[in-house]
């Protein structure tokens, strides 16, 4: 059955819609990630504009993590006061982000951007997941016990402490409100939530205990995400809403799906495999950064507008 | 319509000249949200107070095209081993969408003097004066090829059925990822490449409900648009997933 998005204008399958929503909501249930980084590359992939792929995205974000977040906040596993920090530097990185993203945009140069953020983003973080989770796999076979991170000293030196009673640290302002920025702009100009990028932050940079992680990490998308949507929105008229609802719903279903496959699964191979998928899509992206494309001329609205 | 146009033939035709009189199946095209193309059936006749000519066959040719706008071509090339944006034009106006449609090969059917004038073949309506750059013909030869590959622009040439060359019919198919506007149908009738007459008519595409309602939204107030589109994928996601908890239990 095919429906006209009203934004995108174009027309698209909305059971292939549902299905990729369903696809990598299984995927986001299985990994506990919020599957964006995954969402929107299939959504270039399948012919949806760019623009208006990372615009939605970030709106589809908003609802997928609103009641993660919720959750977390009645079981008191959000650190608010570093959440609010965070999100400071997010709605500031955000504002930035989809500065960039129009500058871009009127000089034809916004997928450039997007595609190679990707690849650089996507490419990294699953070329040191697989590492990592080989070298995990070799310690347990060998019986060592994994080593403990130890917070870097620098971050220490830094001015502006702050007290952080629920994660029970005392650190400078300044680290968490740059990653908080550096996740806001990704918002912008991926279509992130940008967990891939600040649960790892906030254990190995900032220091932060594992239970607070998550909670706090929802916390501060769910509100810098709904911001990068109402940008995107309010300036680049992207948002799609019937496209949000019709991936949203196949994401929901199959994140309850993927949840129960994902308990099945030891948590080594289930980052190997994770590990591999983001790198399949890193590499398609770069495949078509690099091979000469089959049409080289392509069509942006025009400069009178 | 086809009265207006009965009406519009008796007063403007001299006597012993023939004049076009046409219809559309539909003159009003509504893109709901399950719209997935459109075809409109053209036939119309040829109206003359004289026996047909007996020299060179009358021809038809018919336009119908989208509102034009302007558009921004731009050509990849490699840069630093990968291959990105490099070179643009801005073609300041091309239509969104143009379907021609001829009832001989072209050359039988019109002059290039009769094409430069009515602005009929698909290069013709586009329009791109000022651009600088060398080989910009290679940019609006590209917006042809790629809007001809979405089926946005189409060639049909010696489609059209003409009968006895008096009843003349086709038809257009407009596709699924058509854009709004005002379109128009242009009818043309030729003898020997000269243009003896034309006719015009209007054809409204228009988004209807659902669709019209959000699109005006996002573009009147975006803010009211942004904030209830959050409000509605939260609510969507809050209730998928009760409806699935529901489900399997």
């Amino acid at each position: 059955m095919h429906i006209y998005l009203p934004i995108a204008e174009v027309s698209v399958d909305a059971f292939l819609l549902l299905g990729l929503g369903g696809f990598v909501g299984i995927l986001s249930g299985m990994f506990g990630v919020g599957g964006g980084f995954l969402m929107t590359p299939l959504l270039f992939f399948i012919g949806i504009p760019p623009a208006v792929a990372v615009a939605t995205e970030a709106n589809q974000i908003v609802a997928s993590s609103f009641s993660g977040a919720l959750a977390h906040l009645k079981r008191r596993t959000v650190d608010l006061k570093m959440g609010i920090v965070l999100l400071a530097g997010g709605l500031v990185g955000a504002a930035l982000g989809v500065q960039a993203f129009n500058a871009l945009r009127a000089i034809g140069q916004v997928e450039l951007l997007v595609r190679l953020s990707y690849v650089v983003f996507l490419g990294t973080i699953g070329g040191l997941m697989f590492v990592e989770s080989l070298k995990a796999i070799r310690r347990s076979r060998s019986g060592r016990s994994a080593q403990r991170y130890r917070k870097s000293q620098l971050v220490n030196l830094l001015p502006f402490k702050m007290k952080f009673r629920t994660s029970g640290i005392y650190i400078s302002v300044i680290p968490p409100v740059a990653v908080g920025l550096l996740v806001g702009v990704l918002a912008a100009i991926m279509g992130v939530g940008g967990g891939f990028i600040m649960v790892p932050a906030m254990i190995y940079v900032l220091g932060m205990p594992t239970k607070v992680v998550v909670g706090t990490s929802l916390f501060q998308i769910v509100f810098v995400t709904g911001f990068t949507t109402l940008l995107h929105a309010t300036t680049n008229y992207t948002v799609d809403v019937v496209l949000a609802v019709l991936l949203l719903v196949g994401g929901v279903v199959g994140a309850q799906v993927g949840t129960r496959i994902g308990a099945r699964l030891q948590a080594e191979q289930l980052r190997i495999l994770l590990s591999l998928i983001v790198l399949a899509v890193s590499g398609k992206l770069a495949l078509d950064l690099l091979v000469e494309p089959s049409e080289i001329y392509s069509l942006g609205a025009g400069a009178g507008h | 319509m086809l009265r207006l146009a009965l009406a519009l033939c008796l007063v403007a035709a001299p006597l012993g000249a023939e004049t076009v009189v046409a219809d559309l199946s539909q003159s009003r095209i509504s893109i709901t949200t399950d719209f997935d193309g459109s075809e409109i059936l053209i036939f119309g006749a040829v109206r003359r107070e004289t026996p047909i000519p007996a020299d060179d066959p009358l021809q038809i040719l018919i336009t119908v095209e989208g509102p034009s706008e302007p558009v921004t071509v731009r050509r990849k090339a490699r840069r630093f081993g990968i291959w990105v944006n490099a070179d643009s034009v801005d073609v300041d106006s091309a239509p969104s969408f143009y379907a021609v449609a001829t009832s001989a090969p072209w050359n039988e059917v019109i002059s290039d003097v009769e094409d430069l004038r009515h602005d009929i073949s698909t290069p013709r309506a586009i329009r791109s004066v000022g651009a600088t750059i060398a080989g910009s013909e290679d940019f609006t030869e590209a917006l042809i090829r790629i809007r001809t590959g979405q089926d946005l622009y189409q060639s049909r040439i010696g489609t059209i059925k003409f009968e006895q060359q008096t009843l003349f019919s086709t038809s257009v198919r407009l596709p699924a990822n058509l854009h709004e506007g005002d379109y128009r149908a242009r009818f043309f009738l030729t003898r020997k490449g000269q243009v003896v007459d034309m006719l015009e008519t209007a054809i409204d595409v228009r988004k209807v409900g659902l669709e019209r309602f959000l699109f005006r939204l996002s573009r009147e107030t975006p803010l009211i648009y942004g904030i209830m589109s959050l409000a509605i994928a939260i609510m969507a996601g809050w209730g998928a997933s009760a409806a699935f908890r529901a489900f399997r239990t």
